[in-house]
């Protein structure tokens, strides 16, 4: 077990390697230059050539590019993302400073998207084509193809615009005032517990009945167990093995969901740092944005895998 | 939503050979037997059939601003009302299906054949070839399916050969991992060895007995596929990245609708509901076929 732990650690970091360079090469290696998107289209005609080299060596990026990533990966072990180029302030402070309101919304959605999920799953199982099963089933089905913007437009109209119930968008820290703050975040929260929820739901009804099938199910139903005892005793721990890395996948989706969400309700996360920060070409920005990402779904992912040795210990970590 | 499907597609496996006609026959009673499947199907004709025919389904051309008409409700004369600029909604659905279309098909097409290589060639030879490729694949699924092809696709700028490309990358690792775990399990049977024994050469052997085996399951990813890359594209060209105005796509449609939410919703509504059918329907064929190429569900569903 603490092997595979440390092995998955070391190929974590010899991934998370490989990833360093390909975002460091790609992005300088894709057209468009950071210093041209600095300055305003119509005042760069009036920028003389040493003025943009100027500019240039200010944020270090007439190195050489080996020079400019080994400059990078050095000031990361020091826990420094370097300087940003549009708001001239240091990236680990910004990005600390966003990720834990983008980290409050998408671990929110995920508990609601799980809370939900897998019991609606077990019911749909259990009452197998009766009408709730193919309310759920349906549901789930459109759930996992719901285009999350459409969705937050249709919220707004309906909850806030129509209804008046809810804020248009916005967010308040919940420290501040915890009923506005809730107030705000339940459209954004559905939005993302949508894609969780949906797709828990659908692997847990059909591990389920493939669960329910099973030789040892039949004789927990001979001993007279109860039907309760017999799905939470006996098969959710098996069905659940298949949903687990959904779990994983669905907090990815939230991730990549959350670009879009906070767009849409104007939340000030690292989802939309992602998006302006790209269009400006702000190199330190969507380093440091990209790699927490990488990090913390390779996090996830570890424990994803460790969560299959605690709920089915025939599997072997080798 | 990607690894999902290969997750479950994995799953599967390929069955014993049976005889082909009953095969064939067994496919379409599973495959048609569910209404929702024939629904998708139906949705899916139907989308194909109005990109193709765009001109002659649309009533105005999509990009013709009329603004002495902004902004008018649902008539006779604008099914789905017109947006700011007088451009009539539906005809800018109708001619956005092309795009979706366009770029669905071009993407599945180049992410499969590059990442279905790029798998086989990872599975087939294992070791050093695998541990390089794996590694690169791994490091790309690092992220979010849609972050990839967002930052990809900001960086290039817009216009459709940049979404197309983004897209592309974004998607291959998915058809890579599927692929080498397919050719894992392909190339322990025992007529990979008997090929072998008799003198076939790799590449033989991987084109013609490895590949097809892998199929099956293959197309049900690439339909499943198909809606997951519209769906994303909608996501882009929404936030603005990609297909930008003029150029009709559904995505930058809702979200120009947005402003006037409060008076005029269908101008949102209207194509967002056309990504979400199309998606829907999608999925839906994917399950069905799924369903019914994959013996290991027989007789239960």
């Amino acid at each position: 077990m603490l092997t595979f732990i440390i092995r998955r650690l070391l190929l974590s970091v010899v991934v998370l390697f490989i990833v360093t360079i390909v975002v460091f090469a790609g992005m300088r290696m894709l057209p468009g230059d950071p210093i041209r998107m600095l300055i305003p289209a119509t005042e760069q005609s009036d920028l003389t050539e040493q003025q943009i080299i100027e500019l240039k060596h200010q944020f270090g990026l007439d190195r050489p590019v080996i020079v400019q990533y080994i400059n990078w990966i050095g000031g990361l072990l020091h826990g420094d993302m370097g300087v940003s180029i549009q708001r001239r302030a240091p990236v680990a402070q910004e990005i600390m400073r966003r990720l834990p309101i983008t980290l409050y919304l998408g671990l929110t959605a995920f508990v609601v998207g799980t809370v939900l999920g897998i019991p609606a799953g077990v019911l749909c199982a259990v009452r197998r084509q009766k009408w709730i099963d193919t309310l759920i089933t349906t549901l789930s089905n459109i759930g996992i193809t719901m285009p999350i913007f459409w969705l937050g437009i249709i919220m707004i109209y309906f909850f806030s615009l129509y209804l008046k119930w809810l804020p248009v968008a916005g967010y308040t820290s919940p420290f501040t005032d915890f009923w506005l703050s809730t107030k705000q975040l339940v459209m954004p929260v559905i939005c993302l517990a949508v894609f969780p929820l949906s797709s828990m739901a659908r692997q847990t009804r059909s591990s389920m009945l493939e669960v329910m099938q099973q030789d040892y199910i039949r004789t927990a139903w001979s001993k007279g167990l109860t039907e309760r005892v017999i799905i939470i005793r006996h098969a959710l721990k098996n069905g659940l093995i298949p949903v687990v890395t959904l779990a994983g996948l669905g907090l990815s989706m939230i991730i990549g969901g959350s670009v879009i969400i906070e767009t849409i309700y104007n939340i000030p996360g690292i989802g939309r740092l992602i998006i302006s920060s790209t269009i400006n070409h702000d190199y330190p920005y969507v380093q440091g944005v990209i790699l927490i990402v990488a990090v913390f779904i390779m996090f996830v992912n570890l424990l994803v895998d460790l969560a299959y040795g605690w709920l089915d210990p025939r599997i072997r970590y080798s | 939503m990607v690894q999902n499907m290969v997750e479950t597609v994995i799953g599967s496996g390929i069955g014993e050979r049976i005889p082909r006609v009953s095969e064939w026959k067994r496919f379409r009673r599973v495959f048609l037997g569910r209404v929702l499947v024939i629904l998708g199907m139906i949705v899916i004709a139907l989308f194909i059939f109005m990109a193709i025919f765009a001109p002659l389904l649309a009533p105005y051309a999509p990009e013709d601003m009329d603004l002495s008409n902004v902004l008018q409700k649902p008539s006779g004369a604008h099914w789905l009302g017109t947006d700011q600029l007088g451009r009539d909604t539906l005809s800018r659905i109708i001619y956005g299906s092309r795009t979706s279309l366009v770029i669905g098909l071009s993407v599945v097409g180049i992410s499969c054949v590059v990442g279905m290589t790029l798998g086989l060639l990872a599975g087939y030879y294992g070791g050093w070839t695998r541990n390089i490729i794996m590694r690169l694949i791994d490091a790309l699924m690092a992220f979010p399916m849609i972050l990839l092809a967002l930052v990809i696709s900001a960086l290039l700028g817009n216009g459709m050969r940049n979404v197309i490309i983004a897209l592309s990358v974004a998607m291959v690792p998915g058809y890579a991992r599927f692929m080498c775990g397919q050719v894992l399990w392909v190339k322990e049977n025992d007529y990979v060895l008997a090929c072998r024994s008799m003198g076939a050469r790799n590449m033989r052997i991987m084109l013609r007995h490895v590949v097809p085996n892998c199929l099956p399951p293959l197309i049900v990813l690439i339909t499943m596929m198909l809606g997951s890359v519209i769906l994303a594209e909608a996501g882009l060209s929404f936030l603005g990245i990609g297909i930008i105005p003029p150029t009709p796509a559904w995505g930058s449609m809702v979200n120009d609708g947005r402003l006037y939410l409060p008076t005029l919703p269908i101008l949102s509504i209207a194509p967002g509901f056309a990504v979400m059918l199309v998606v829907f329907a999608f999925n839906m064929v994917g399950d069905g076929l799924r369903d019914a190429l994959d013996p290991r569900l027989r007789g239960t569903i």
